[in-house]
C-alpha cells in the first residue's frame, strides 16, 4: 500500500513537472530555442505571486490574474528585445544569453527578496485532502495535476486548432515562407514566449504553494522540466505530461527507498531513457 | 502607359560577398503578365526574393504602387499585396492542405479569393484538404502553393519556376488555370525555364544573364535568335 | 616572392614577452605577498578552466554547462585518494585526472546523444548526479563535506610558506601546461580536423574526418584536465563539500562568462577574459550580488554586440594574433 501511495503521489507531482516542461517544449517547438533561464523565470513568477498576495492580500490563485499577464508581457518584451537577436544557425548565442539572463534573474531576486525561503499562503487548500480507496491525496496536488492536463490540452488546442497555432507551426517549419504569408516572425516568436511564460506563471504559483522556494532553486526546476521533455519525446506536449509523471514517480519511489535518493532516482530515470530511447518514449511523428 | 505597378531602380542583390544582381532597371504596368527567363544562376530567384522582401535592399530600389518597399520585411510586402509562389513549392509540412491555404489568407486582404474559389479552381485540393501537404504529388503541391498565394488576394503575384519538376500533363493543367487567375486584373511575373510556355502567356519578356538584363521586349517582337543569344550569352 | 607562415612580428614579441613575464610570475613567492599569491593562483586556475572550456565549446562545439562535474570529481578524488589511499596529494590530483578520463568516456556516449542546447542541459544533469552521489558518501562527509587532514596538507610542504609557494607553482605550472598543450593540439593535424569540423561539419565528414571520435577525444582530454584543475582548486581550499565542489555558478557560469567576454574560439580570449573577470570582481567586490548582475549583463551585451568578445574587437582593429594559428601569406618584394 505504501508503494502504491508513493506511486500516486509521484504521478501527481509529475503534473507540476509537466507544467515546468510545457513552456520549454513550446518554445523549442516554435523557435528551436532552449531557454536556460526557464527555471529562474518559474521562480520569478513565484516571487511575483508572493508580492501580489502580500501587497493586495489576494489568494495565490487570484494572484494569477495579475502574474499571468505580467509574465506574458515580460516574455514578449524579452523575446523581441533580446532573444530574437540570438536566433540563427549558431546555437551559442541563445544558450549564452539565456545563461546570462539566468544569473541576472537569480541575483536580482536575491537582492530584492533575500535568500530566505518563502512560501505562498494557500490557506486551507494546502492541508485539505481526499481519501480514495485508502490512499490520501492532497487537494492541491490533485488540482495541480488537473491544471497540468488542462494547460496541455489548451496548448494542444491552440497549436492544432487555431490560426495562432497555424502560425506557430508555419514559422517553425519555414521562417522565410511564413514571412511571405504576412507573418512577422519576430512577433510570432514574441507571442510564443508570452504564452510560454503565461504557463510558467501557473507553474510558479503552484510550485510556491506546494513548497518553499528561494532564488537559487531555478536551475533545478529547469532540469526537471528538461528531463520531462526529453523523457516524453521532443515536440510532443502529451508526451511531456507522460515524461513529467515518469520523473515524478521515479523521484517519490527513490525517496521511499532513502530520502537522499529522491533527486538521484529522477536523474537516473532520465539517463536510462536517454540510453535506451534517445528520442524519448513518445517522439513526435510527422504526419 | 499607365502608372507602373512595380518599378525596379538600379537593384543590386548580394549573398555575403557574392553579388547576384547588378543594377537592374525594370518596370511593370498593372495587369501585365511578364515572363522572366534565363539560365540557372542568372538571378531569377534572387529577383523574386528581392521583390518579395526576403532579401533586403535600398528602400528606393523597389517601388510598388508609388511606395518605396525595398527595405520592407517580407510580411510587410505581403500585406501590400505582393505574393510569391516560391521555387520548389515550399509548403508547410506540419500543416494540412487546407491549413496551408488558410495561412495564405492570414495576410487579411479583401478580394475575390477564398477557400471556395481555390477549390473551384483546383477541385482535387478539396478532396485532399485534410491530408498532410507532404503526401501530395508534386503537381498537387504546386496547386496548393498557387492557391496559398491567391488566398492573400494579391495584386502582384510572382511565380518562381512555376513548372519545374512537374509532369507535362500537370504543367498543362497549371497553364490552363493561369488566364483565369490573371484575368481579374492581377499583375503577374512568371519565372520559367520553358521559354515557349513562358512566352505563350506573357506580353513582355525579360531575359536575365549573370545578374543583368540581357534582353527585354514585347513577346511578339523578340525573335527566337535574340532569346537564344541572351539566354546563352552568345552572339547569334 | 611570397611565403606562407603562421608567425607574425606580434606573435614573436608576445613569445619573448610571455617568457619574461613567466619568469617574473614564477618568482612571485620571492616578491609577492600571501594574499596576492592566493589571488594569482586563483587566476591561473580559472584561466585553465576557461582555456579548457573554450577548447571544448569554442573549437569542438560541445557547449557544456556541466564541467563542474569534473572539477568536483577531481577535488573529491584528491580527498579520497589521499585519505583512504595514502597517496601523495600531487599524485592524487594526477590520478584524479586519469580516473576522470576513464569516467568521461561512458558519460560522453550518453551525453552526445543530445544535440546543441540539449547537450548543454544534459551535461548539467550529469553534474547533478555527481553532486548527489558524492553527497551520499558518508566517508567523505556526506552532504556537509570534509577537510583535508593536517598530515596530508603537510605533504605539500612542512612549513606554511613552503606550502603556499608549492601550491602557487602547481597552479602556475598547470595553467602554462594547459595553454601550451591546447596551443600545440590546435596546431597539430587533429587540431586542424577540429577547426574543419567547426567551420563545416558536412565538409569535414566529406574529408573523412570522424567527427564523433574527434569530439570524444576533445571531451575526454578536457574532462581529465578539468579534474586535475579541480584537484588543485581544492588543494588550495583544503575543504570540500558537494555544493562547493559541483557548483554550476563557480565552475561553469563564471568560466563561460570569462570565455564569452574575452572572445570564444580564440586562445587569447580566455586570457583577456580572465583578467577582465578578476578586475571586475576586485572592483565590484564590495557590492555583493550586484557584481554578478553586472557580469551577466556584460556577458549578454558582449554576446549580442561583439560575439567575438574583447579579443575579437582588438584583433579586428589591429590584425593581431599572439598565438599564431592562422596561416598568412607574406609577400616579399
Amino acid at each position: 500500500m505504501d508503494w502504491i501511495n508513493a506511486l500516486v503521489q509521484g504521478m501527481l507531482l509529475g503534473g507540476l513537472y509537466a507544467l515546468f516542461a510545457a513552456g520549454l517544449s513550446l518554445i523549442f517547438g516554435v523557435m528551436r530555442l532552449v531557454n536556460i533561464a526557464h527555471g529562474d523565470l518559474i521562480i520569478l513568477a513565484a516571487y511575483l505571486g508572493l508580492s501580489t498576495t502580500v501587497l493586495l492580500g489576494l489568494h495565490p490563485f487570484l494572484a494569477l490574474l495579475i502574474v499571468m499577464p505580467l509574465m506574458a508581457g515580460i516574455g514578449y518584451v524579452l523575446q523581441r528585445g533580446i532573444l530574437n537577436q540570438t536566433l540563427g544557425p549558431d546555437i551559442l548565442p541563445p544558450l549564452l544569453v539565456t545563461f546570462g539572463l539566468s544569473v541576472i534573474i537569480q541575483n536580482a531576486l536575491l537582492e530584492t527578496y533575500t535568500a530566505d525561503p518563502r512560501k505562498l499562503p494557500g490557506g486551507v487548500i494546502e492541508t485539505a485532502s481526499v481519501d480514495v480507496g485508502g490512499i490520501t491525496m492532497g487537494v492541491l496536488p490533485l488540482l495541480t495535476f488537473a491544471i497540468a492536463i488542462a494547460v496541455i490540452a489548451g496548448l494542444q488546442f491552440i497549436f492544432y486548432r487555431t490560426s495562432l497555432g497555424r502560425g506557430f507551426r508555419a514559422v517553425s517549419d519555414n521562417q522565410d515562407i511564413a514571412q511571405l504569408m504576412g507573418l512577422n516572425k519576430a512577433h510570432v516568436f514574441g507571442v510564443a514566449m508570452a504564452l510560454a511564460l503565461a504557463v510558467v506563471a501557473v507553474a510558479g504559483i503552484l510550485l510556491g504553494m506546494r513548497t518553499s522556494f528561494d532564488p537559487a532553486i531555478g536551475g533545478g526546476r529547469l532540469i526537471f522540466g528538461f528531463e520531462a521533455v526529453i523523457i516524453g519525446g521532443l515536440g510532443n506536449l502529451w508526451g511531456t505530461l507522460a515524461g513529467g509523471i515518469i520523473l515524478g514517480v521515479a523521484q517519490t519511489l527513490g525517496a521511499k527507498i532513502d530520502p537522499g535518493f529522491q533527486l538521484l532516482a529522477g536523474h537516473i530515470a532520465f539517463l536510462v531513457v536517454l540510453a535506451v530511447r534517445p528520442n524519448g518514449l513518445f517522439p513526435r511523428v510527422e504526419h | 502607359m499607365s502608372d507602373p505597378m512595380l518599378t525596379l531602380t538600379a537593384l543590386d542583390a548580394h549573398y555575403g560577398d557574392f553579388q547576384a544582381l547588378y543594377g537592374l532597371d525594370l518596370s511593370i504596368a498593372a495587369g501585365e503578365v511578364v515572363a522572366i527567363i534565363g539560365a540557372n544562376g542568372a538571378g531569377k530567384t534572387t529577383l523574386m526574393r528581392s521583390i518579395s522582401g526576403l532579401l533586403s535592399n535600398r528602400p528606393d530600389a523597389i517601388s510598388y504602387q508609388g511606395q518605396d518597399i525595398g527595405a520592407l520585411r517580407a510580411d510587410q510586402v505581403a500585406k501590400l499585396g505582393i505574393a510569391l509562389v516560391p521555387e520548389g513549392r515550399q509548403l508547410f509540412p506540419s500543416l494540412s492542405v487546407e491549413e496551408n491555404l488558410m495561412i495564405g489568407g492570414k495576410v487579411g486582404r479583401p478580394g475575390p479569393w477564398s477557400l471556395r474559389k481555390v477549390y473551384d479552381l483546383f477541385p482535387i485540393l478539396e478532396e485532399r484538404k485534410a491530408q498532410a501537404s507532404t503526401s501530395l504529388s508534386g503537381g498537387q503541391q504546386q496547386m496548393v502553393a498557387i492557391g496559398r498565394a491567391l488566398m492573400a488576394n494579391p495584386e502582384l503575384i510572382l511565380f518562381d519556376e512555376i513548372s519545374l519538376g512537374l509532369a507535362p500533363v500537370i504543367i498543362r493543367q497549371i497553364y490552363d488555370a493561369l488566364p483565369g487567375i490573371v484575368s481579374d486584373g492581377m499583375t503577374a511575373m512568371i519565372v520559367e525555364q520553358d521559354i515557349t510556355k513562358a512566352l505563350s502567356v506573357s506580353s513582355r519578356v525579360f531575359c536575365l544573364m549573370e545578374g543583368r538584363i540581357a534582353l527585354q521586349g514585347r513577346t511578339e517582337d523578340v525573335t527566337h535568335a535574340q532569346i537564344t543569344a541572351a539566354y546563352f550569352g552568345v552572339d547569334a | 616572392m611570397s611565403t606562407v607562415t603562421r608567425s607574425t612580428r606580434a606573435s614573436r614579441i608576445a613569445m619573448i614577452g610571455g617568457g619574461l613575464l613567466l619568469l617574473v610570475l614564477a618568482a612571485a613567492p620571492y616578491w609577492a605577498g600571501r594574499a596576492d599569491m592566493r589571488l594569482m593562483s586563483e587566476i591561473y586556475l580559472y584561466l585553465s578552466l576557461a582555456t579548457l572550456w573554450n577548447l571544448m565549446a569554442g573549437y569542438a562545439g560541445l557547449v557544456s554547462v556541466g564541467q563542474q562535474a569534473y572539477v568536483g570529481f577531481g577535488g573529491y578524488m584528491l580527498f579520497a585518494l589521499t585519505i583512504f589511499g595514502g597517496v601523495h596529494p600531487v599524485v592524487a590530483v594526477l590520478l584524479g585526472g586519469v580516473l576522470a578520463a576513464l569516467l568521461s568516456i561512458p558519460i560522453a556516449t550518453l551525453a552526445f546523444r543530445l544535440k546543441g542546447a540539449y547537450f548543454a542541459i544534459g551535461t548539467w544533469v550529469i553534474a547533478e548526479v555527481f553532486r548527489l552521489s558524492f553527497a551520499q558518501i558518508q566517508a567523505l562527509g556526506g552532504g556537509s563535506g570534509s577537510s583535508l587532514p593536517v598530515a596530508i596538507v603537510k605533504e605539500i610542504g612542512a612549513k606554511k610558506a613552503v606550502r603556499e609557494a608549492n601550491s602557487y607553482w602547481l597552479a602556475l605550472g598547470a595553467a602554462v601546461i594547459i595553454i601550451a598543450a591546447v596551443y600545440a593540439f590546435l596546431r597539430s593535424r587533429r587540431g586542424l580536423a577540429l577547426t574543419a569540423i567547426r567551420d563545416s561539419e558536412t565538409a569535414a565528414s566529406g574529408l573523412g574526418i570522424d567527427i564523433w571520435r574527434t569530439k570524444l577525444e576533445v571531451y575526454v582530454v578536457t574532462s581529465a584536465f578539468t579534474a586535475i584543475i579541480g584537484g588543485l582548486i581544492f588543494l588550495q581550499k583544503l575543504r570540500i563539500s558537494p555544493d562547493a565542489a559541483f557548483s554550476v555558478n563557480d565552475w561553469t557560469a563564471f568560466v563561460i562568462f570569462i570565455v564569452v567576454i574575452g572572445g570564444i574560439g580564440t586562445l587569447e580570449g580566455p586570457i583577456i577574459g580572465t583578467l577582465l573577470f578578476f578586475l571586475l570582481r576586485e572592483v565590484l567586490a564590495d557590492f555583493g550580488t550586484t557584481y554578478l548582475l553586472v557580469l551577466g549583463f556584460v556577458a549578454i551585451v558582449v554576446m549580442l554586440k561583439a560575439p567575438k568578445g574583447v579579443w575579437g574587437l582588438i584583433r579586428e582593429r589591429y590584425d593581431l594574433e599572439l598565438f599564431p594559428l592562422s596561416y598568412r601569406v607574406r609577400t616579399k618584394d
